[in-house]
């Protein structure tokens, strides 16, 4: 069975076996981060690419379908665009953090990128405390968000950067205790353990109602944290006109963009590794025929077809849902889900004490 | 000035909204106060699209005149069009074909229908839900593809001359008409599914912009804007022109008065509109579709005054004539002014998120109310 482990497990024991292992090292560190920046590159370009197909087809539209096959290259077209595009700084506003505040949030969408395991055995940074790091790492974006909306001078941005903070501190609040409830399962927060907890069954069957629960939870508090529709008050076009990055433009506007897509994938792998079983194949009971079939799938593909039916799913949120009122965001994360999202913490661990879980 | 306004001792901020915004529907341009996210108050500025239309119809003959009223309202350009030629054939008492009523009492309704459809679009988009536009774009098309058809037009029809309408209709007409009404049928149930029952879009519409009776009446609000708080004001049914009085029709009204009671009567209307339809559309009389005029339409000495109810309320011309052959003043009562002015009163204390949805309310169309 073919494996992209077996790729890299070889070139780590050709440089290890040629060369000395200070550089080795060090090679290997060049090329993980290459490998994540080409990743992020083609992430953005694909969903980019993705949302415009997918909201076309709900909208009774074609997409674009000029600039390639099947309109395959228009997101590169459009980066080009965009990379030729002066980078306007608006006057009167604080140069030094409007400048660095993309930057910042596309670090922080890279950093998260670490222990995400694309597929059996390939994960950059296999830490003890993947799942904290990850929650951890990811309440940070917000600096970049209310830095950009503050230095940029313009009163939109402002009330943009303000929505998105008081949105990311609350809802991030549901996000952990959902995944917190998966932690209580498996006794771990390393991710390659929460993998191998699934092999005979993923969470979110395996969890009963609870499982379900904070999956439905953890997927609308992802969605408010990456300000995608119906949750997208920090950019609410009609009301803000672009929110906390109306005044960006050219590349700054890019990294942007980019993150926010890149945030997408990273939510739905998060999501995908904890309750859908990462890289696991689907495994039902004793049906050892259709296990083993199942696992002839690569554990990429596996992984990737997971990550993007969840992508789809919130994509399909978007070209929906009217968007809700800032009080009502904040109201049906306080009043409804982080409530709820408690007292399911509580089933769990009364499930995961006495073992009932499957 | 703006700058000066900028900040207020209260601790309120002052923005402009418009006149370049995606949720202003063209060049409006609203001084909003913000104390954090709730409004204070707002301050319309108009004038951006003001081109003389009233000025300008003063040297034009009463024939000419009738065309630049298509572009004031532009999304009801027909019934703009239809009150202007009633008011000059009130000064010239002409009597019309029954054939010119009918055509022209079913381009008004399928009119208003298109202007509703576009709103719906607007409105879910104002929300912040974008598909419901593309949809409501979609059955719109149909409408524009039979108007193009009977008038050369899609958009500023003018085909509404004094003495009936310019040219009969096209020999599909009734049949594109009646496949309309199918489609449409199911497709406004669509709209119900999609958009109406969606939890989200109520929480957002019930109990935000409330107007009362009395604020509605003594704005001079008209409309479905008004309809919404329980006035009855559709002039179709309080002053019946051509042959409204024969039809069979209700005039919805809905005692809210909030933007979810305005949005449910502009839905009823669309149904209201379609019935109309129906009711005419195989009853066409033959005949002939215009009466019989001078070539220079010349009115009397006096006053003239015609209303007639256009998709966003009531659309008033008066023409006060000298005896020449242009008129001496024109003036336009348009529904879209009125209705803007009580946007400080609906707005005050809401959040941002809300004046957005109030004006999607509304149903403003700038060009109407800047003329």
């Amino acid at each position: 069975m073919f494996s992209i482990e077996h790729i890299t497990h070889l070139i780590d024991a050709w440089l290890y076996g040629n060369l000395p292992p200070t550089l080795a090292l060090l090679i290997e560190c060049l090329i993980v981060g290459l490998a994540a920046i080409t990743l992020f590159a083609v992430l953005g370009l694909v969903l980019v690419l993705m949302e415009r197909k997918v909201s076309a087809h709900m909208q009774i539209r074609l997409g674009p379908n000029r600039v390639g096959p099947g309109g395959m290259f228009q997101t590169v077209a459009d980066t080009l665009k965009l990379a030729m595009k002066e980078g306007l700084t608006p006057d009167g506003a604080d140069k030094f953090l409007f400048n660095l505040a993309p930057y910042l949030v596309i670090v922080v969408s890279m950093m998260i990128l670490a222990p995400v395991a694309f597929a059996k055995g390939v994960q950059l940074w296999d830490l003890n405390i993947g799942v904290l790091y990850v929650t951890a790492i990811s309440s940070l974006s917000v600096i970049g968000i209310l830095m950009a909306g503050w230095a940029s001078n313009n009163k939109y941005s402002l009330l943009g950067a303000m929505r998105s903070g008081a949105q990311i501190v609350s809802y991030e609040l549901s996000a952990g205790m959902s995944l917190i409830s998966i932690v209580v399962l498996t006794g771990s927060l390393r991710i390659s353990d929460i993998i191998a907890s699934q092999q005979n069954g993923w969470w979110l069957f395996k969890g009963h109602i609870p499982a379900v629960i904070s999956f439905a939870i953890f997927i609308i508090a992802v969605t408010a944290e990456t300000n995608r529709a119906p949750f997208d008050l920090a950019e609410a076009e009609s009301e803000l006109t672009a929110g906390f990055h109306t005044e960006y433009s050219g590349m700054k506007f890019a990294l942007f963009f980019l993150a926010e897509y890149v945030n997408i994938f990273i939510v739905c792998a998060i999501a995908a590794t904890l309750f859908l079983g990462g890289w696991m194949p689907l495994h039902i009971g004793n049906w050892a025929g259709f296990n083993h079939v199942m696992d002839y799938i690569p554990s990429s593909i596996w992984f990737v077809g997971k990550v993007f039916s969840l992508i789809f799913l919130i994509m399909w949120f978007r070209w929906t849902f009217p968007r809700l009122r800032i009080d009502q965001l904040l109201r049906l994360e306080w009043k409804y889900l982080l409530p709820i999202s408690m007292l399911n913490l509580l089933l769990m661990t009364l499930i995961a004490i006495n073992g009932w879980h499957f | 000035m703006i700058e000066e306004l900028a900040t207020t001792d209260a601790g309120e901020m002052v923005v402009n909204v418009g006149p370049q915004h995606p949720s202003t529907h063209g060049v409006l341009h609203l001084v909003i106060t913000l104390r954090g996210e709730t409004i204070r108050k707002v301050e319309p500025h108009l004038g951006y699209i003001h081109r003389s239309i009233e000025k300008m119809c003063e040297s034009l003959s009463y024939r000419q005149f009738i065309y630049v009223t298509s572009r004031m309202d532009y999304l009801s350009s027909h019934i703009n069009n239809h009150a202007c030629a009633l008011c000059v054939e009130k000064g010239l008492q002409v009597e019309l074909p029954a054939r010119a009523k009918v055509i022209r009492v079913l381009m008004d309704e399928l009119t208003r229908l298109a202007s509703h459809q576009l709103w719906w679009g607007a409105m879910a988009m104002d929300v912040g839900a974008l598909t419901p536009f593309f949809h409501a774009f979609r059955e719109r098309e149909a409408i524009n593809d039979i108007m193009e058809e009977t008038c050369g037009a899609r958009l500023t029809m003018n085909y509404m001359v004094p003495g009936g309408v310019m040219a009969d209709l096209h020999p599909n007409f009734q049949k594109r008409v009646k496949d309309f009404i199918h489609l449409f049928r199911s497709k406004i149930d669509e709209y119900d599914e999609l958009v109406t029952g969606n939890v989200i879009f109520r929480s957002r519409m019930e109990g935000v912009g409330r107007l009362s009776a009395a604020d509605a009446i003594s704005y001079g609000c008209t409309g479905p804007t008004a309809r919404g708080s329980g006035v009855r004001c559709d002039i179709r049914k309080l002053a019946p022109y051509e042959i409204y009085d024969q039809l069979q029709f209700e005039e919805p009204l809905e005692t809210g008065g909030d933007c979810f009671a305005r949005y449910l009567v502009r839905m009823r209307e669309m149904r209201q509109s379609l019935s109309i339809i129906e009711q005419l559309i195989d009853n066409i009389p033959q005949g002939d579709f215009q009466a019989k005029t001078k070539a220079v339409l010349k009115l009397p000495k006096g006053e003239f005054y015609s209303r007639v109810e256009t998709a966003r309320g009531e659309f008033g011309v008066y023409i006060i004539s000298e005896g020449g052959m242009t008129p001496y003043r024109i003036k336009f009562r348009s529904p879209g002014f009125s209705n803007l002015s009580a946007l400080d009163h609906m707005a005050r204390g809401y959040k941002i998120g809300d004046l957005v949805a109030i004006m999607g309310t509304l149903d403003l169309v700038i060009p109407d109310i800047d003329r």
